[in-house]
């Protein structure tokens, strides 16, 4: 696989805070990929390290092959930090033409991408008259103006009202379609789960995780069940081996599963003993709750 | 370069209020100049026309519209300190960085800016003043007219050097308004060292130092005028006779300071943290 950015023992401290901690970590081309951490947990640092616009402390990162300088491979890289900065006295195409002078690209590219993020008819409108919505999609239709080999995105959705966020994704996912690799950082778990193919997780500065999504944690899933003998099962469960705890809330049971096992093989087990089951579930626990356990358990 | 002059040139160009400034900076010493170039009549009272006063001859007349049309730098200092603030204010300097801007190319498209300002106001002012010069000198043989031409080169860099200071100023405090204060901080204060050393040591080495100040140093690029104009009216009076020229150390000082702001203000942005 043909990486893109490499990471090695990134550090980063702000005075007495270290913001991003013996920081390792590769993007191969053709993945999605989210940086996942709760707030403070260095993924805009991180972001901004290797954008060049915050100093690292020890440790070395570099674009593609590594033969490149920073700011020459930022040319093939498309970015949007936090909030999007344009020169609000200027209009949507004007503010995209500088953005062409400065990557060294052909104007010809403006009106194509802004029809991708469905800002064609707004174009000569300064971007102050411009919604956060408006904003965020102008600042996706300018980082792809180069056709960047990757598209980093940090927290893309932030502030955006319902409409906004789903046409940001929906924009996410048809340029994921096309090919190019996406980084996207996020607190919102399910952002990354709808999107990401890849993830890192990250908790004050330091990796917890990196690998595919559905790969987090070592997880068999598990089962919710309810019965009209509440308390045979229960019975059942406890001495059944393939059953690592089980949590009770009132009617419901979940059962959590250490070895491999089939809903309709649990259902026939408990038939075999006497036990009908009213409710049957089985289910792998969703990226938030994945989530929650790696950052809880370390 | 000129792919760096465009992009600082559109950011300034489409911006209304650094665009009405620059307009400003330019007409405003050309109608001051016109203006005092015309005769006058004030109903037929008296006429005042400045002509007469010989203050437009050959070669004073550099030195005289030199001297003036630098006070008018003010208008572009405002432009160049707000177009550092509003890049930091904004965040689109961070923007324009991780769109592939090096930090480097971005303090010389704001330097070039500068220098190429100053180049168009050099030769604005060189051709006016050689227009109104060919009109009410009395002397117009070649080797007059461009004896002191060299402050056409003193207005050059006197500009070159004070926008420097405030590209600098700008990087360092990020707010425009607050740059402009610094700016007159430095002011007084060069003026307070001066008088603190004047007094405290001798005031032959005092005066020698002073000429090293940042603000100093650009003002002996271009002396004022008006002792020599009246010099010229007094010939006899040999209290009044002092140094004007363009010395080549008044240069490489100027020039030393420019360096030295470009540099620091390039170390500035390395250094922080966007």
């Amino acid at each position: 696989m043909e990486p893109i950015l490499t990471i090695s023992n990134l550090t980063k401290k702000f005075g007495y805070l270290t913001a991003v901690k013996n920081l390792t970590f590769t993007i191969n081309k053709g993945n999605v990929y989210g940086i996942l951490g709760p707030n403070g947990s260095g993924k805009s640092t991180t972001l901004g390290i290797v954008l060049n616009v915050v100093n690292k402390t020890q440790g070395d990162f570099h674009w593609f092959d590594g033969n490149i300088s920073t700011h020459d491979a930022l040319k093939k890289v498309g970015a949007i930090i936090e909030r999007p900065n344009f020169y609000s006295y200027m209009t949507a195409e004007q503010n995209l033409k500088l953005v062409c002078r400065i990557k060294g690209v052909d104007h010809s590219k403006i009106d194509e991408k802004l029809a991708i993020v469905g800002l064609l008819d707004r174009k000569t409108h300064k971007f102050r008259t411009y919604s956060l919505g408006m904003k965020q999609r102008l600042a996706i239709a300018s980082a792809l103006l180069n056709d960047p080999e990757i598209l980093i995105l940090d927290e893309p959705t932030n502030g955006l009202d319902p409409q906004g966020i789903h046409q940001i994704r929906q924009i996410i996912k048809d340029i994921a379609a096309n090919g190019t690799t996406i980084l996207l950082a996020s607190h919102l778990l399910d952002e990354v789960e709808k999107v990401c193919t890849h993830v890192v997780v990250l908790r004050k500065g330091e990796k917890l995780y990196s690998g595919r999504v559905d790969e987090m944690i070592n997880s068999h899933g598990f089962f919710e069940l309810k019965a009209e003998k509440h308390d045979e099962l229960l019975g059942v469960l406890e001495t059944h081996s393939n059953i690592e705890k089980t949590k009770v809330e009132g009617e419901l049971i979940t059962a959590f599963l250490n070895e491999p096992m089939s809903a309709s093989e649990f259902n026939k087990l408990m038939f075999d003993r006497g036990i009908l089951l009213s409710h049957l579930v089985k289910r792998k626990e969703s990226l938030e709750e994945q989530f929650l356990q790696l950052t809880d358990t370390k | 370069m000129l792919r760096l002059i465009q992009l600082e040139l559109q950011k300034l160009w489409l911006n209304k209020a650094s665009r009405v400034l620059i307009i400003i900076s330019f007409i405003l010493p050309f109608t001051v100049l016109i203006l005092s170039s015309i005769k006058i009549n004030f109903f037929g009272f008296f006429t005042l026309e400045l002509g007469e006063l010989g203050i437009f001859n050959f070669p004073i007349i550099w030195h005289i519209t030199t001297f003036f049309a630098a006070q008018f730098k003010f208008f572009f200092a405002i432009v160049v300190v707000s177009m550092i603030g509003n890049e930091y204010s904004n965040k689109t300097l961070k923007q324009n960085l991780i769109d592939g801007l090096s930090k480097k190319e971005f303090i010389l498209s704001k330097f070039y800016t500068i220098v190429f300002f100053s180049l168009c106001a050099t030769v604005l002012i060189g051709l006016a003043t050689f227009a109104i010069g060919m009109y009410y000198s009395s002397y117009t043989e070649a080797s007059i007219i461009f004896r002191e031409v060299d402050f056409l080169l003193a207005y050059f860099l006197k500009l070159v050097g004070f926008f420097s200071l405030c590209l600098f100023l700008g990087m360092l405090v990020k707010r425009s308004a607050f740059a402009l204060g610094f700016l007159f901080i430095l002011f007084i204060s060069e003026s307070i060292i001066y008088g603190l050393m004047k007094w405290l040591i001798d005031g032959n080495i005092a005066d020698k130092i002073h000429d090293f100040f940042p603000l100093q140093s650009m003002w002996n690029l271009i002396e004022q005028p008006i002792q020599r104009i009246i010099m010229t009216k007094f010939p006899d009076n040999t209290d009044m006779v002092y140094d004007f020229a363009l010395h080549w150390y008044e240069i490489v000082i100027v020039l030393g300071w420019t360096a030295i702001f470009v540099f620091l203000s390039l170390q500035l942005l390395k250094k922080r943290d966007l």
